[in-house]
């Protein structure tokens, strides 16, 4: 039998096994996976004391040399063995896919296309970089100081690391933290508790490609450690839910990824085609199993709220949990069963206030919770809301769910809140315009474009290139 | 999951010997406790009550065991200091010392001379390159109405020389936290920190006593080994086996600084520990001063000792002549550890709350 793989702790690329080990669980039979390192706050804050030689090391590299590695890294990530594990285990691209889908719930399907895209973003660093300096020439980061659009520049770094506290949902998140390495940036982090698997590989593939494992900081550790990566790393990415992001809120040193609360809204031109866009809607809530910030949570309507729920729901509620390795599988499995119970009690609950009523229900042969397959699944949830205040109309869960809901189309913006991704359905050029004008929301697709699709030369959440560097403005004496 | 834990090397008439050595000292005390001429009021009452006769019944450390019920905690609360004056003490005034009071009334011993009996015994176990005779210590922790701040001073003066103070109210800390006020729990912390680093900076100190989240951050702020610390003196919060691995191999930059953890309280005294490192998974056992204190890890439902190397809950008995403390049940959990040559008797291994798996327990920096 293979040997379980117990995945160190990085400390600015040191392996390092501490002591205490946490396990990580399949999540259908909660066999261990894998068991991790899990170091006491007191060894992050130590290594942050020389996380500047992390930084000279990057430093020793030009930017284009750090795209070639990061170029390098996506097809080490995606093609080749790489290690894992303390004695120098390798693992190969298809058991990364099959031991991440067992530990997440993520089919297979849904590993791949995230592979995919984690691929893409290495291999296209270039692109990503141009999209969030805004065409700036990297050379300039290599000199500090230089000439962009005829005008002189000069860029210096606000931080000596970046600060990662990860989430599990999804792989691709991960995508968010790559160009760091390319901008010089080491990363000190603290990985999802289910999902070890995407980071270390992703640094494990940036190391066989060149880059200086000084560069790393994977620290599985406790909340203590997780504070203190926040507070210690002058810049930091924090992934959670509302409360976990609301502590951070205001703190200009914290890039907050919280719920996205991303939306498909129908302008008044175009509601009577209603039925056009079934496909588009279904898509932005069903993608990735419904677990992305950017999957739509709500469909925002000028009228035919009911129908449009009744059209959703006879095309989600029929979905069910299919086998991890078929390729048509929509819903991802709890790695934590209670989180499903817990969304399952919580929209239930929700539902005894008048004003409501779940959509998805009669099409859907038995429950929303759900075992199948070994493991606990949530099926497809819409709801159809009177009122915008109701307490479903604006939530985010972790399956594919949206509440569906009336809204005059001169009232959406001033009711829709902070929206991670609005796809707006309308060509009503004065509709256009508000939306463009609108600072609550993130990234706005204009026509029949999924929420699920982003631009990778435009952030769509924080631009880490500005978070990262600042410009001055400088003199230089002939 | 048992551990390979150094080779015992204690052999059966060494445990034994000193199982007739706690037995003797176990009839000693009931003696002088249950005796009018010599008891407090609160034993010789509460012997009334009984249906049976310390001074006839009890000879053993097992016959105790049979027959005293847990100790109640809220006796030392709640009743006052005078009835714990054993008579043979009536004419010397008291030390008050305090545990708890986080929230509510503190529990209170009363005492004389232990714990300078206690430190003394304990002196003796220190390394002298460690902890040079004849120089300055600081304490850095939990002073005020505490055993621990005159321990420490006799402990200094007992090795030749003087300690230096700075205080830590562990439990304003622990309501900073309990509260999540945890911003200033920091400043708090970075208060303290200061104070001590001051007194490192403008006198000459070799030898600390601190907590280990302190001893930390003190580290964190500067280097201890070039400000002239050879030995720390460590209690107080909970160490796991990774970070009593931490503590040794990192902060006391693996020996240069004398890491010697301990386990005590205002009730017991102190247990000193047995050499650990990576030949026991840095899993650090605490051995009882006995016959002083005698700990021993329980089945709470049995009353009877767990197996070696299983969990259980810590129970205490305290059998000085100041104090009487049968069956006090500790707020900790602990492994059970086989005896060592240096201490015939079990051991209580990588301590922590009791409960501490099941839920989160407000420790603070103390």
């Amino acid at each position: 039998m293979k040997q379980v793989p117990h995945l160190p702790s990085l400390r600015l690329g040191k392996p390092y096994c501490s002591l205490n080990q946490s396990e990580v669980l399949d999540y259908r039979d909660g066999s261990v996976r894998a068991t991790l390192s899990q170091v006491n706050p007191g060894v992050i804050r130590r290594d942050l004391k020389e996380v500047g030689q992390a930084r000279a090391a990057l430093q020793k590299f030009s930017t284009a040399e750090l795209l070639e590695i990061s170029r390098q890294a996506g097809e080490f990530f995606l093609h080749e063995e790489l290690p894992v594990g303390k004695a120098g285990e390798l693992q190969s691209p298809q058991e990364y896919l099959e031991t991440l889908s067992s530990t997440s719930g993520l089919p297979h399907i849904m590993v791949s296309r995230n592979m995919e895209k984690i691929h893409h973003a290495l291999t296209h660093m270039d692109t990503i970089l141009n999209g969030l300096t805004r065409g700036l020439d990297v050379e300039v980061l290599d000199r500090g100081y230089g000439e962009q659009s005829g005008s002189p520049v000069c860029f210096h770094p606000t931080t000596k690391a970046l600060g990662l506290v990860m989430p599990s949902n999804s792989p691709a998140v991960n995508s968010l933290w790559l160009p760091a390495i390319p901008l010089k940036i080491p990363v000190i982090m603290k990985p999802g508790k289910d999902e070890p698997w995407t980071p270390y590989r992703l640094m494990q593939a940036f190391i066989k490609a060149g880059c200086p494992a000084k560069a790393f900081g994977f620290y599985p550790t406790d909340h203590e450690g997780a504070a203190d990566i926040l507070r210690l790393c002058d810049r930091a990415l924090i992934f959670g839910d509302k409360s976990t992001t609301d502590q951070y809120a205001g703190n200009p040193g914290v890039q907050v990824h919280g719920p996205g609360f991303s939306k498909v809204l129908i302008g008044e031109d175009e509601i009577e085609n209603w039925q056009d866009y079934i496909d588009l809607m279904v898509a932005s809530i069903s993608d990735n199993g419904g677990r992305s910030c950017i999957n739509a949570s709500a469909i925002i309507v000028p009228k035919y709220a009911k129908e449009i729920a009744d059209a959703l729901g006879q095309r989600l509620g029929p979905i069910k949990p299919l086998a991890m390795n078929d390729p048509n599988a929509v819903l991802s499995g709890f790695a934590n069963p209670k989180m499903a119970e817990w969304i399952d009690a919580a929209i239930d609950a929700d539902l005894l206030e008048a004003g409501a009523y779940e959509a998805t229900a009669p099409y859907r042969d038995g429950p929303r919770q759900v075992k199948a397959e070994g493991g606990t699944y949530l099926r497809p949830t819409i709801i159809a809301c009177e009122s915008i205040e109701h307490p479903l109309a604006n939530r985010e869960f972790l399956c594919p769910y949206a509440s569906v809901v009336e809204v005059p189309q001169s009232e959406m913006l001033d009711k829709i809140g902070p929206t991670l991704v609005v796809s707006a359905l309308t060509k009503c050029e004065s509709f256009k315009r508000e939306l463009l004008m609108d600072p609550r929301i993130e990234r706005l697709n204009v026509g029949p474009i999924s929420t699920m699709k982003i631009s990778w030369d435009q952030p769509h959440e924080g631009n880490l290139f500005e978070f990262l560097y600042k410009r001055r403005s400088i003199g230089l004496a002939a | 999951m048992r551990l390979e834990i150094i080779p015992v090397m204690v052999s059966e008439e060494q445990i034994k010997h000193a199982a007739n050595d706690l037995d003797q000292h176990v009839e000693e005390m009931i003696n002088w406790h249950f005796s009018p001429e010599s008891g407090c009021p609160f034993w010789l009452n509460w012997a009334k009550e009984q249906d049976f006769n310390p001074l006839e019944e009890i000879r053993t450390l097992a016959e105790l065991y049979d027959k005293f019920p847990y100790f109640e905690d809220e006796w030392l609360r709640d009743l006052p200091n005078k009835v714990w004056v054993p008579q043979a003490f009536a004419d010397r005034p008291f030390n008050i010392f305090e545990t708890g009071g986080t929230t509510g009334m503190p529990k209170q011993r009363i005492g004389w001379d232990d714990f300078r009996i206690d430190y003394t015994s304990f002196s003796k176990t220190l390394n002298d390159d460690h902890f040079p005779r004849d120089h300055y210590w600081l304490m850095v922790g939990p002073t005020g109405p505490r055993r621990l701040r005159l321990a420490i001073e006799h402990l200094a003066n007992e090795r030749g020389c003087s300690c230096y103070f700075v205080d830590l109210d562990p439990r304003w800390v622990k309501r900073l936290i309990a509260t999540q006020q945890f911003d200033q729990a920091r400043a708090y912390m970075d208060h303290v920190v200061e104070q001590a680093l001051t007194i490192i900076k403008n006198r000459e100190i070799s030898a600390l006593f601190t907590t280990p989240k302190l001893l930390e951050a003190l580290a964190e702020r500067r280097d201890l080994v070039s400000a002239g610390i050879k030995g720390v003196f460590c209690g107080g919060t909970t160490m796991d086996r990774q970070y009593a691995r931490f503590l040794q191999e990192e902060v006391c930059e693996g020996g240069k600084i004398g890491f010697v953890p301990t386990y005590g309280n205002t009730l017991m005294g102190l247990a000193r520990n047995h050499p650990f490192g990576p030949e026991n998974d840095y899993s650090i056992a605490y051995y009882a001063p006995q016959p002083r204190a005698v700990l021993r890890v329980i089945d709470t439902a049995s009353g009877k000792p767990v197996e070696y190397d299983n969990w259980g809950r810590v129970e205490l008995t305290t059998l000085t002549k100041e104090f009487f403390m049968p069956r006090f049940l500790e707020r900790d959990e602990a492994i059970r550890r086989e005896p060592w040559k240096e201490a015939p008797w079990d051991g209580v291994a990588e301590i922590r709350p009791f409960g501490a798996m099941e839920k989160k327990i407000v420790e603070g920096v103390y």
